[in-house]
């Protein structure tokens, strides 16, 4: 048994936040539906979360009753939009402990985020007049790693091409951790950023950064996070982890689906080049050539998501309600939980990490050699809901030698019960392919 | 939804003993050989299709892949339906599976037409499944026209 699960009425048992479950499910409308006939066993939370009705009524309010374009209006609706957006970036500031509001700046998820790094990095690398920590050539260095998700690959791949700058990264052990053990080679002088998942989509894995932190400042590199799974399931503290910027999603943190956030250093963002031109984004225009406004708003070119940015801050407020702290231990018990029960069914053989120690509530596996879709449409006839297929982290899949991976994953509104549901299916998707 | 719907056993059957798997040479050595390896990205599915004719008469239909039980029985029906088959026959069989499997579980299939493919009918109401079901038949597609067979593959789904 790894269950580290403290029973009620032992004195620990409040040593720990601890939140409501069932008043939590009650928020959140689309848990209470049948599919094929069962309730709802919801474990694709990694792939996007649920949405409470708070932040439901959040994107419904304002556009009852706020509806404006932001930042350029002195009408009364106007000024009320953009003062809910600018709260909004206010509050995601707080929650992940941004010194700076202007340090936030909202996209379209963490893809966008991480393409205007990148594109920053190619328009700054022609110009010799740009800060030299975002020139790239020939015998410069991106360093990434074999778990990133698709979208922490491809951008520095294209941006190696445009450059002429080498892609490198680190390996991923058996165990599906982060193989640090050639950091000193891999992070050399040579390297100008390193990019690296805070945790693992596929494996589930949160990868301890100090090491490369240290090892980043050394060599006056700059280091990219990308948090998309860790903000919503972690405490983050931007100041904490020492990064130079982090990126983020709103809909896998019970926000919606079209909102993202780029968070970097204040005086990193400010001697970047911007990446989309067009409105809110200048800061005077003539025929011959435009001036630039500062960031945030340098990077936020057009209307951006203003409904979306204000239902993410109603997001912000209602995980911090409940507390990360709470979430964050919420999900351990589940993982550890999980764990021990799917090391219970027969020939499945778990990818990541099998302690429920640096590790998220997020579980890949096979089934004996039955493949996932097949895993899946089982699952999926039972209610259960996992996401099945390379997860956007293909090398990962290559790495541990399937084409495809079954994956469960799970929230503050997950419960144990629909853990055991999961392996019950599993039980009858044996049934099937036997 | 059914799930027994999607899995018939015929499906089953082919897909825990797969008729004709393994890429084969030709038989005759005059044939024209050709294969087309196909893969499915959103899931990672593979197979390649390898195709022996004369120009006239499909030898035989080869293949191998790795994936779910529903690509690799429908690669499995595939080479069952069409291997000896003449080349204009075998297109019209093609024709009539994919036209199954675009018809969102509206179509009826002809058993005299599709034998064991009838069993795939249950497949077109799940859009996430129909490329699964599609992948040997585009590969086979490709394969055949490279062979010199056929035209080249448009994919409807």
């Amino acid at each position: 048994m790894t269950t580290i699960t403290i029973p009620e009425g032992m004195p620990q048992f409040d040593d720990v936040p601890r939140f409501d479950v069932a008043a939590v499910r009650a928020d959140f409308p689309i848990l209470d539906r049948q599919v094929n006939g069962h309730p709802l066993v919801y474990l694709d939370s990694a792939n996007t979360s649920h949405k409470p009705r708070q932040v439901l009524d959040a994107l419904t309010e304002h556009y009852a009753l706020h509806n404006a374009n932001v930042s350029r209006s002195v009408h009364t609706l106007g000024t009320e939009a953009t003062e809910a957006y600018d709260g909004a970036r206010a509050k995601i500031a707080a929650f992940v402990n941004a010194p700076s509001v202007d340090e936030v700046v909202f996209t379209k998820n963490s893809t966008e985020a991480i393409n205007i790094v990148a594109y920053a990095f190619s328009n700054a690398s022609p110009r010799a007049d740009a800060d030299p920590r975002f020139r790239l050539g020939p015998g410069d260095e991106i360093v990434i790693s074999e778990m990133e998700h698709h979208s922490n690959i491809v951008p520095w791949q294209l941006l190696a091409e445009r450059t002429g700058a080498t892609l490198r990264w680190f390996p991923v052990t058996d165990q599906g951790r982060l193989d640090e053990s050639g950091l000193d080679d891999l992070v050399t002088e040579r390297t100008k950023i390193v990019s690296l998942v805070h945790m693992s989509n596929i494996l589930g894995t949160v990868n301890a950064t100090a090491r490369i932190t240290a090892r980043v400042r050394e060599v006056g590199a700059l280091l990219l996070l990308d948090c998309s799974q860790s903000v919503p399931h972690l405490p983050i503290d931007v100041v904490d982890l020492d990064a130079d910027f982090i990126v983020f999603t709103g809909h896998k943190m019970c926000g919606p689906t079209g909102v993202g956030v780029l968070w970097g250093r204040g005086e990193l963002l400010a001697a970047m080049p911007p990446v989309f031109g067009g409105g809110s984004m200048i800061e005077t225009v003539t025929m011959a050539g435009s001036t630039f406004a500062a960031p945030p708003a340098r990077f936020e070119a057009g209307t951006p998501p203003i409904a979306g940015a204000v239902a993410l801050g109603a997001a912000v407020d209602y995980l911090t309600g409940i507390g990360m702290r709470a979430i964050q231990w919420h999900e351990k018990e589940l993982t550890a939980y999980a764990l021990d029960a799917l090391s219970a069914v027969p020939d499945l053989r778990i990818f990541g990490p099998t302690v429920p120690v640096g590790r998220g509530g997020t579980i890949s596996f096979a089934l004996g050699d039955i493949h996932p879709h097949d895993v899946g449409q089982v699952l999926d006839s039972l209610g259960v809901q996992v996401r099945v297929g390379h997860h956007c982290a293909k090398p990962v899949c290559t790495r541990f030698g399937v084409p495809a991976m079954t994956r469960a994953s799970f929230y503050l509104y997950t419960t144990t019960e629909e853990i055991d549901a999961l392996v019950g299916g599993l039980e009858q998707v044996r049934k099937v392919f036997d | 939804m059914q799930l027994d719907q999607l899995y018939q056993e015929i499906i089953l059957d082919h897909y825990k003993r797969p008729h004709g798997r393994g890429l084969r040479d030709a038989e005759d050595p005059a044939d024209q050989v050709a294969e087309a390896h196909h893969v499915n990205p959103t899931c990672g599915d593979e197979v390649t299709v390898r195709v022996a004719t004369d120009g006239d008469v499909l030898h035989d239909i080869s293949y191998d892949g790795m994936g779910c039980s529903i690509s690799q029985a429908s690669a499995s029906v595939l080479h069952e339906l069409l291997r000896g088959r003449g080349a204009g026959e075998a297109f019209a069989v093609h024709e009539a599976f994919v036209e199954l499997m675009s018809g969102r579980g509206q179509v009826t299939p002809d058993e005299d037409v599709l034998g064991d493919g009838v069993a795939f009918a249950g497949v077109a109401r799940y859009p996430a499944r129909v490329k699964c079901a599609l992948l040997p038949w585009m590969a086979f597609k490709d394969a055949a026209a490279r062979a010199g067979v056929g035209a080249s593959p448009e994919v409807k789904a």
